[in-house]
């Protein structure tokens, strides 16, 4: 019977696989970006699964909210990313030196 | 039985195209992944029944998100195998730090128990009666309200935001400007002349 330390356990792998995502990729913008939504995603699993097995619908109200927050960071991270090609003509995060930081 | 043959399915694909994610060669086909484990993900939810949240990721994720990853990358004109010059240099601190994230968040995982919360303390315990939409439509629209309203400013700033980023004022090209032609009087364009015979009109 699939009981929710299963669903934990996925939830876990692909948080991994996301931060591991940001590691290999970390020159390219684009794919930290989807590393980042592979996190959120598996948030959400934690969420719904904490949900449906302890019974408690709050859990999905919440996983909506993460949902929308994800939605809302990708559009502001693709439009940045847009602008900084526009100026650079490239999206390596090693030639972001432009605010000195 | 079919839910676990089920749950295994969507537990294996939903992983193995994570890890093709972050690790094909080509952005778009990061994408596609991205989409096929979004899929998944859904399905996982709907064997838990959570249909509104798998059914909104579907429609958020793979309709808007994706589909905005893949205008993103076919937008560009990158090359893309420069910037996976360094992947060896930082993949084995990566992985040996994901290797620990992973075994740290198991022994959490699997060393939680649920403790004894009885249902009636739920902030909003599950009733079997009520379909999972209604159920989850009368929170949101009640207890939730103001949070929920917030999520929508949260998406509203988010739209303005990158419509301010991305949009620019190209010089060189003639765009109408509507209130300038609005504000022209016909006095201010027109004027009333009775020239001489002979003489013409001066301009």
């Amino acid at each position: 019977m699939i009981g929710l330390i299963h669903y934990l356990v996925v939830s876990a792998i692909l948080f991994t696989l996301g931060t591991v995502g940001i590691f290999l990729n970390r020159k390219n913008l684009i794919v930290i970006l989807m590393a980042i939504e592979l996190i959120l995603l598996s948030v959400n699993i934690n969420l719904v699964a904490f949900s449906a097995y302890l019974g408690d619908l709050v859990g999905q109200v919440f996983a909506m909210f993460v949902l929308t927050v994800a939605a809302g960071e990708a559009a502001i991270g693709l439009a940045i990313l847009v602008i900084y090609y526009r100026g650079r003509g490239t999206i390596a995060t090693d030639d972001v030196n432009r605010m000195k930081g | 039985m079919i839910q676990a043959i089920a749950f295994y399915l969507f537990a294996a694909v939903v992983i193995l195209s994570g890890a093709m994610t972050i690790s094909s060669r080509n952005p778009v086909h990061s994408v596609m992944w991205l989409i096929l484990a979004f899929f998944n993900a859904a399905g996982l939810m709907v064997l838990v029944g959570a249909e509104f949240i798998a059914m909104l990721l579907v429609i958020v994720y793979v309709g808007a998100v994706a589909v905005l990853f893949l205008f993103v990358v076919m937008m560009m004109d990158i090359d893309f195998t420069q910037l996976r010059t360094e992947v060896v240099r930082y993949a084995a601190i990566g992985l040996g730090l994901g290797g620990l994230l992973a075994v740290e968040v198991m022994i959490a995982a699997f060393a939680w128990n649920e403790g004894k919360v009885d249902l009636a303390r739920r902030a909003a315990p599950i009733d079997a009666t009520v379909p999972n939409i209604q159920a989850l439509g009368q929170l949101l629209y009640s207890r939730y309200l103001f949070l929920f309203e917030a999520a929508g400013f949260v998406l509203l700033v988010a739209m303005i935001g990158a419509i301010v980023l991305t949009h620019r004022e190209r010089p060189g090209t003639r765009a109408q400007k509507v209130a300038r032609q609005v504000a022209r009087r016909p006095q201010d364009a027109t004027r009333n002349v009775k020239p001489a015979i002979g003489q013409g009109v001066e301009l």
